[in-house]
């Protein structure tokens, strides 16, 4: 097997799709968005619980694919605890990551967990399925509450 | 194998199948999707276009006259290879889609109003079911839909509670793009026309594969698309009987539909001229008809058989690999095979095929409802063609396994 498709599906990745961190239904959300894909069918709901600005809790159900599943899961385990600020700048680290645009910079345990998703870089048809969870995520956020679709920002 | 059937005596017609994907030769299983083209397909558009070139119906110049010649020509032959009477029940779309949209529009918004009823099955491809949800809102007809069973067949019982005096029109697909299921036309043809409903016919997938005489099938339109049956995409075809066609309505208005044009009002050009407003695709025309040849030429009575024992085969090698589920389970059945693999979503599975080479369809293939009865967001789809040997479906079944391997499970 060509090593860059294995790199695509690291272990870390398997696993997440595997044992989805957060896959609950949270009845107590503040926030709650559906993130789909109508390619392939991929379907997520994001939900988020926010106080003074800071996300208390995080999960979401649904199904797609092994990446978007755990990118889905790897996003609700790094944001946890995170203001809405450093929500919307992990968005961004993560979107340069699946996009090939460079890499995290540094060595923290969050940027080895969302650096698992490079290997999408070379697979532009897999971008998709690694940002749809952070797409309905970051829209939630901003007040967006119609589901979002991969076939518009 | 039953059949004598060689594939490996057709497969060098095509160009595209003699590349290597990934380091792997190409094993193409997305026939449903598209097939692939026969030199003599490509090269008739080729010649066509370095050689005769020139607008249909209009020039009296010598490119002119053979460009129009050629058109009609490979309308007679699609007249031929379906069965029908007349060259003139065959109008050139482009592509099923369109075939089944002009029928809606041209037919439908004549034919069906208020209250009016038409009766479409759970199985279609979206392309059978949004425009009849268009029509029925436009004009407030209401849309019936015929179940089916969890093995991909008809409930063909509830006809009896669906049907009634309102129905207008039975709109229903020859063969299943997700089950390769093939649905009794005969028998519902004659039960539609035993209460004088007419019957549209999608044969996007059953053309290519199946021979089909609509003298016999006796339905009122037969809609096809060219580039699912080694044509070019772009061109497909609407079979009508003839009074439905003197009956029906223009579709777009312009160029070649008219008779006499005055500033406010026109008559319409004589059947099928009426409904191909505009330069038609005339190179796709000649290049469909040039694909209907190369059917011809292989025989599709042999392509049916041979297809039907490849089916049989993928399905048994499938289905002995452990953790396979294949939805559809008609008695008559082609060779669009939708399964899933253990817990592998369809997505990841197709990826992981494409890195050996194979080409497979993962999603809903345009049939959201079918899905949704499934209780599925997609499966994995192999579709079948001639072309395709058993070597390769041998092939499919040990990358299965090397998936399984590779996901971990």
């Amino acid at each position: 097997m060509d090593a860059e498709f294995r790199e695509l599906y690291q272990e870390i990745i398997l696993e997440h799709s595997k044992s989805p961190r957060n896959f609950r239904r949270m009845e107590d959300a503040t926030h709650k968005l559906e993130g789909r894909n109508p390619l392939c069918g991929d379907q997520y709901t994001i939900y988020l619980k926010i106080e003074n600005g800071i996300i208390a809790d995080i999960s979401f159900e649904g199904s797609g694919c092994a990446i978007s599943k755990a990118s889905a899961s790897v996003m609700t385990s790094v944001l946890k605890g995170k203001s809405i600020a450093e929500a919307k700048k992990l968005f961004e680290q993560f979107h340069d990551i699946v996009t090939g645009v460079k890499t995290t910079g540094d060595d923290t345990d969050i940027s080895r967990k969302i650096a698992a998703f490079s290997g999408v870089a070379e697979y532009p048809v897999r971008i998709k399925c690694a940002t749809l969870a952070w797409h309905a995520m970051r829209n939630s956020i901003e007040g967006v509450t119609n589901s979002v679709t991969t076939e518009e920002k | 194998m039953k059949t004598k059937f060689d594939p490996l005596k057709y497969r060098p017609d095509f160009p595209i199948l003699k590349q290597k994907i990934h380091g792997y030769p190409l094993v193409y299983f997305d026939n449903a999707a598209t097939t692939q083209k026969p030199k003599m397909v490509i090269d008739a558009i080729k010649n066509f276009y370095e050689r005769d070139n020139a607008n249909v119906h209009r020039a009296i110049h010598q490119l002119g006259e053979r460009a129009t010649e050629a058109y009609e020509k490979a309308r007679k032959t699609i007249a031929g290879f379906i069965g029908a009477e007349s060259e003139k029940q065959i109008v050139f779309t482009k592509g099923a889609t369109e075939s089944i949209n002009l029928v809606a529009s041209a037919w439908g918004r004549k034919y069906i109003s208020e209250g009016d009823e038409i009766i479409v099955s759970e199985m279609e491809h979206h392309s059978n079911l949004i425009p009849w949800q268009l029509l029925a809102k436009d004009v407030g007809a209401v849309l019936k839909i015929l179940p089916i069973n969890l093995d991909g067949t008809l409930v063909f019982n509830e006809f009896e509670h669906i049907l009634s005096n309102k129905t207008k029109l039975i709109a229903v697909t020859h063969m299943s793009n997700v089950f390769g299921t093939i649905n009794p036309i005969k028998k519902i043809v004659s039960m539609a026309h035993d209460r004088g409903i007419p019957v549209l016919l999608d044969g996007a997938q059953s053309v290519p594969h199946l021979p089909i005489d609509v003298g016999f099938l006796d339905c009122d339109f037969l809609v096809f698309s060219g580039h699912k049956m080694c044509g070019p995409t772009g061109i497909g075809v609407l079979y009508a009987k003839i009074n439905h066609l003197e009956n029906m309505n223009p579709y777009q208005g312009g160029g070649e539909m008219i008779s006499s044009v005055w500033l406010d009002n026109a008559t319409w050009n004589e059947i099928p001229h009426k409904f191909e407003a505009g330069t038609q695709n005339i190179a796709g025309a000649i290049g469909l008809a040039k694909a209907i040849e190369y059917l011809e030429y292989v025989n599709m009575r042999d392509i049916t058989l041979y297809e039907q024992d490849l089916v049989t085969y993928t399905i048994n090698k499938l289905m002995s690999i452990d953790g396979v589920v294949i939805y559809g389970n008609a008695p008559a059945r082609g060779g669009a095979i939708s399964f899933n693999l253990d817990d592998i979503h369809p997505h990841d599975l197709a990826h992981f095929l494409d890195q050996k080479g194979i080409a497979v369809r993962a999603g809903h293939h345009c049939a959201q409802p079918i899905m949704r009865k499934l209780n599925l967001a997609a499966t994995t789809r192999a579709s079948l063609y001639f072309y395709n040997t058993v070597e390769e479906v041998d092939y499919l079944a040990e990358q299965l396994v090397e998936a399984k391997k590779f996901f971990n499970l």
